[in-house]
């Protein structure tokens, strides 16, 4: 049995399944066997990539290799957890009268087809096909963002969809630009969008189409990131958006939407000369870092304070990657993982927090570690993760990244410096009175599921003590193809 | 220069003149149903241009994307909007357009910015539609402004559909069309997310009483 094949077939047949099923007591099971199914198989490939190569699937449609297969098993974990994290947590929103039975059959249906649509962008070899992956994202996600229908949760989805689908568009323009370039060396032939062709003759590639299709890409896939300044649909997607919703976007789409650029990066750094595709990342990714940076201890909401929080991880993801080079690249990916994990466990925490206390508000929220030790003691150690203290695995990754730019960019280092500081400050004058303090807080009818939480902060804490020699082979490999 | 350009050719730069006139001409046009019946006019033109291309080059797979154009763009989307406009009864269908004068000499600066843009490029080409890829990049600039100047919803899709159009007319002029597998996919895309959009006009008309987005300026940080 192919591995690729299964993985591709489970979330795509289960989403069409949940839509015809329905909501019914075990639809939520399912749900969480299909992600399952989804991961084992994600695990299985990830085995076989690192142990035989790359390799194709369907003709030359499907690449992959140690690089995007690092983001295939990261999106199965995390799409398995928050499967099993929404179970109890749209129960109580059901218990509670804010979703009806037809919306948790949306939600269902659509998660599972976002995680297809996410694979799909993953492991495409046409840079075309990426594209519409990438738009199918939006739109799979654009009605679970308006889950609840209220006027907020409303207005975030427009937004979310008229600033991406502008976005979006730009990096179409892109892509036509970069076939355009392509087809100038490959011919007009249906190839000249496969990835593993472009990168064979990148050095022969018009170097002038390429920067401005370069250009249109990283601002047309960087609004997805949430690059500033296009971030703007990001806290308010976040915010109103069902917090499972809040945590794959944050976890996992931001993740995809770089790796789309870190494609069409590998491709512009081999047909322009000089850094210039760095240049850009770098620059990008500090505005983004610092603007984030500051946005953050003007927050009141909760989930919004968390999704500047991500704006600006992504910030400093990007400038790494913009760096180049083998160790920077390294620090690069451990980020993403390390956030991604971090990020979605800080999300199912505040979920079940905001769920107890029925606010998002900050000041309204107090005293967690009294209601729900657990829940209390996971967004405490949650935020200490993300802000990047030891012993946790964005430290390590923090230090590596903050060490390189000194080397290299030491111009870079105070802007650095001052927006991790201002992020520290902020989130944690925020987070700990949430935690302590006092509180007059009600059970919920379902028991919540802590187990994701403190599964994802195990594996950042692990990772940040001690990197199995099996993974950092792999990362280096991945970081290798990157150049 | 003394060069001829053939017949077909100035055809094509025609039609791409015409599709760019439209582009304006959305720009201007206060009355949501005349806009649609514009946009399913510039989905025509985009059509008949790409025929041209496809008869003068004997690519064969442009006769499909035309096919594409003409049912999507020029008959199946049109009609998609206009139900909803019916269905949802848009209220006196007349938007208040703030200084359409302005907005149209905005528009003459973007195009002379995209044209900058794209002459160094489209000298690289060598499809006889290249002269047309400024065009293109206009029509998305134009597309581009209308969206953010206009205030009802449907009138900003109509916008997102246009820089579409624009897009499309993009990959034609430069390439003679993306590959099959690819333009089928945008093609599905784009429809997928008008029909999602479908649903969520009656969403926020319930919400709100009203497509009109200025009720949806909330969301703000303090």
């Amino acid at each position: 049995m192919d591995f690729f094949v299964i993985m591709l077939f489970i979330p795509l047949v289960s989403g069409a399944l949940l839509t015809v099923v329905g909501e019914r007591e075990w639809a939520p099971n399912l749900n969480i066997i299909a992600s399952f199914g989804t991961f084992l198989a994600a695990a299985g490939l990830t085995v076989e990539i690192v142990a035989n190569g790359p390799r194709f699937a369907f003709g030359e449609h499907f690449f992959i290799d140690s690089l995007n297969v690092f983001f295939v098993a990261l999106t199965a974990f995390v799409g398995l957890t928050t499967s099993i994290f929404s179970g109890p947590y749209m129960r109580n929103e059901r218990e509670h009268g804010k979703l009806t039975a037809a919306r948790l059959r949306l939600y269902k249906s659509m998660y599972q087809l976002f995680m297809f649509t996410m694979l799909v962008a993953l492991t495409t070899n046409n840079l075309g096909i990426l594209w519409v992956a990438m738009e199918a994202a939006t739109l799979t996600t654009v009605l679970l963002v308006s889950l609840y229908r209220t006027p907020a949760s409303l207005e975030a989805a427009w937004k979310y969809f008229i600033l991406c689908g502008v976005g979006i568009a730009q990096a179409l323009f892109g892509t036509i630009l970069l076939y355009f370039a392509a087809e100038r060396v490959l011919g007009q032939t249906g190839n000249a969008l496969l990835w593993t062709h472009l990168v064979e003759v990148k050095g022969q590639l018009e170097p002038a189409i390429m920067a401005l299709s370069f250009i249109f890409l990283l601002v047309g896939y960087g609004t997805k990131v949430g690059l500033a300044p296009l971030h703007n649909w990001l806290p308010d997607a976040h915010a109103e958006g069902p917090t499972p919703v809040s945590a794959v976007l944050s976890g996992l789409l931001l993740n995809v939407a770089l790796y789309a650029i870190l494609r069409c990066k590998v491709l512009a750094d081999g047909a322009i000369p000089g850094e210039f595709a760095g240049n850009l990342m770098m620059g990008f990714g500090l505005f983004t870092l610092l603007v984030a940076a500051f946005f953050l201890s003007r927050q009141k909401d909760v989930k919004r304070m968390f999704a500047y929080s991500s704006i600006e991880h992504m910030g400093l993801i990007t400038f790494a990657f913009g760096m180049g080079g083998a160790v920077a690249n390294f620090a690069g990916l451990l980020h993403m993982t390390m956030h991604s994990l971090t990020k979605s466990a800080i999300f199912f925490a505040v979920g079940h927090a905001t769920q107890k206390t029925g606010t998002q508000l900050m000041e309204d929220i107090r005293g967690l570690i009294r209601i729900n030790p657990l829940i209390g003691w996971g967004l405490m150690l949650g935020t200490l993760a993300i802000l990047g203290m030891p012993p946790f695995g964005v430290f390590a990754s923090e230090f590596m990244i903050l060490t390189y730019a000194m080397k290299h960019h030491p111009w870079a280092t105070p802007v650095l410096l001052l927006a991790l500081g201002v992020a520290f400050a902020a989130i944690f004058g925020k987070v700990q009175p949430m935690v302590f303090g006092e509180t007059e807080a009600k059970r919920l009818p379902h028991a919540p599921a802590i187990t994701p939480v403190f599964l994802h902060l195990g594996i950042v804490l692990m990772l940040g003590l001690y990197i199995p020699p099996y993974l950092t082979r792999w990362f280096h490999e991945a970081a290798r193809m990157l150049g | 220069m003394n060069v001829a350009i053939p017949f077909s050719a100035q055809l094509i730069n025609l039609f791409a003149s015409v599709i760019l006139l439209l582009g304006f001409a959305m720009l201007a046009q206060r009355r949501v149903l005349q806009l649609i019946n514009l946009f399913a006019l510039q989905g025509l033109t985009l059509c008949l241009s790409t025929v041209v291309a496809a008869v003068t080059t004997g690519q064969s797979h442009l006769y499909w994307s035309a096919a594409l154009t003409l049912v999507l763009k020029a008959i199946l989307l049109p009609w998609i909007l206009h139900r909803l406009v019916r269905r949802l009864q848009v209220k006196g269908e007349v938007e208040s357009l703030i200084n359409i004068p302005t907005t149209m000499l905005v528009g003459i600066g973007l195009v002379i910015i995209a044209f900058n843009v794209a002459l160094p490029i489209s000298q690289l080409s060598h499809t006889i539609t290249r002269g047309t890829l400024g065009i293109a990049l206009a029509t998305v600039m134009l597309a581009f402004l209308m969206m953010i100047t206009r205030q009802k919803a449907i009138t900003q899709v109509v916008g997102f559909l246009a820089m579409e159009n624009g897009l499309f007319l993009a990959a034609t002029s430069a390439t003679y069309g993306m590959p099959m597998v690819v333009e089928l996919g945008i093609a599905l895309d784009v429809l997928v997310g008008v029909i999602i959009l479908g649903v969520f006009f009656f969403q926020i008309r319930d919400q709100f009483d009203s497509l009109d987005i200025r009720h949806m300026e909330r969301l703000k940080d303090s």
